[in-house]
């Protein structure tokens, strides 16, 4: 979450919370609200490297919050990934690994490990449609969000169709 | 209650070439008044020939086909043909309209066919093509239309005769993810409102909407179950952003 934080606040400086705001309004229910704890640690330890700095703001009858803003050194490591391409995703797929080793140990079998899997992926997908059905048509982030998930989930049941085909 | 679709020991060997290959090798099949099940397998595992079947395009090698609580492998070419046309609506890949009329008669054909009166045919035509955005091209020629404006005309006209069963084979299978949404849109509100469908597709999203799925494997059912719903919040939970 490190460099999300700082790409928030190379917008504009801002206190904890209002950083749980902006990935909660930018993202919708697409992302996983971020815990207000994880922020802080995060922001202690940008602070720490040298990222952001924190100035204490005071506040009438509430104790002073604390607004970060990012240094120059933030700033670079900020342009530097964004510059850097992103890595794709790897297969480390924990349910390859049952389906290669678990019929080793005689405790299920492929076909019937695939079956399964095969049956969860649709679930999962039955509820992205209900999901995608109930975003609203101009959040474009929420869509394309829930459109890559549908995407993945796809590629994930042809590849379990080729491992039926081959390892059955 | 009747299932509305019921196979025992379904078997479709083709024996045109100079080896009988097996298609589908036993099939029994129950579907439910109101279910929607997806049917599944790699290619060459006998799921069109499986829908195939049960709509009356293609004869069965042995076995049993019942539709509503009446079988229909045993009638003659006529008396089945005649009975499709009432209780079962067809949708594939590739739309196969008829090009020389219509897109609002290629929709109200089956329900006048299926022997609804011009009223009814014309007010379950507007409101098919009314939820399927479609109102607008109701008299263009299919010709006219894109590959996916042609796809939901040929779900419409699927639809129009109110059929007790929707077959289809990979409708979406050339749909860009626009037209598949509305595809989708439609098929989730009939089966809301009780249509049985029995749908051969390898679209995941399309499968997604069903409540249960077969799975088949070399003409056999491997897998046949609920496909239950998880509650997924977020996205997030499909793909990590972190």
């Amino acid at each position: 979450m490190r460099l999300h934080l700082l790409a928030l606040l190379a917008k504009e400086p801002a206190h904890g919370y209002e950083l749980k705001q902006a990935l909660e309004q930018t993202f919708g229910s697409a992302y996983p609200s971020p815990n207000i704890g994880q922020i802080y640690v995060t922001l202690g330890r940008l602070e720490k490297d040298g990222l952001v700095k924190a100035v204490d703001v005071e506040q009438s009858n509430r104790p002073n919050k604390k607004v970060y803003y990012l240094t120059a050194k933030g700033r670079e490591t900020l342009t530097l990934w964004v510059d850097e391409p992103t890595e794709g995703p790897r297969v480390r797929d924990e349910f390859f690994m049952k389906l290669v080793l678990a019929p080793l140990t005689g405790i299920a079998d492929r076909m019937a490990l695939i079956n399964r899997q095969r049956r969860h992926y649709l679930s999962l997908m039955g509820d992205l449609n209900d999901l995608l059905s109930r975003t609203a048509p101009d959040d474009h982030v929420q869509a394309l969000l829930i459109e890559g998930a549908m995407l993945h989930l796809q590629a994930d049941l042809d590849w379990l169709e080729r491992c039926q085909e081959d390892l059955t | 209650m009747t299932p509305v679709l019921k196979t025992v020991h379904l078997v479709k060997i083709y024996s045109d070439g100079a080896v009988p290959v097996p298609a589908v090798r036993g099939v029994d099949l129950q579907v439910e008044p109101g279910e929607f099940v997806a049917v599944m397998g790699p290619s060459g595992s006998g799921k069109s020939t499986l829908v195939h079947m049960l709509g009356g395009l293609d004869s069965r090698t042995s076995g049993e086909i019942w539709l509503d609580g009446q079988r229909v492998d045993t009638l003659s070419e006529s008396a089945w043909a005649l009975l499709r046309r009432k209780k079962i609506g067809f949708v594939f890949q590739f739309f196969n309209l008829v090009g020389n009329m219509t897109v609002a008669d290629n929709v109200e054909l089956p329900a006048l066919l299926a022997g609804a009166s011009p009223k009814e045919a014309r007010e379950r035509r507007e409101s098919l093509l009314g939820a399927l955005n479609l109102t607008e091209r109701a008299d263009a020629a299919p010709g006219q239309l894109s590959g996916g404006e042609q796809q939901r005309v040929a779900l419409a006209r699927a639809l129009a005769n109110q059929p007790s069963v929707l077959l289809a084979d990979e409708p979406t299978g050339n749909l860009d993810s626009r037209n598949t949404r509305d595809v989708l849109k439609l098929l989730s509100n009939v089966h809301k409102e009780g249509q049985t469908i029995v749908m051969v597709t390898h679209d995941a999203r399309v499968a997604g909407l069903a409540d249960r799925l077969v799975s088949l494997f070399d003409g056999e059912i491997v897998d046949d179950g609920r496909i239950a719903r998880k509650r997924t919040r977020t996205a997030g939970a499909v793909i990590d952003l972190r």
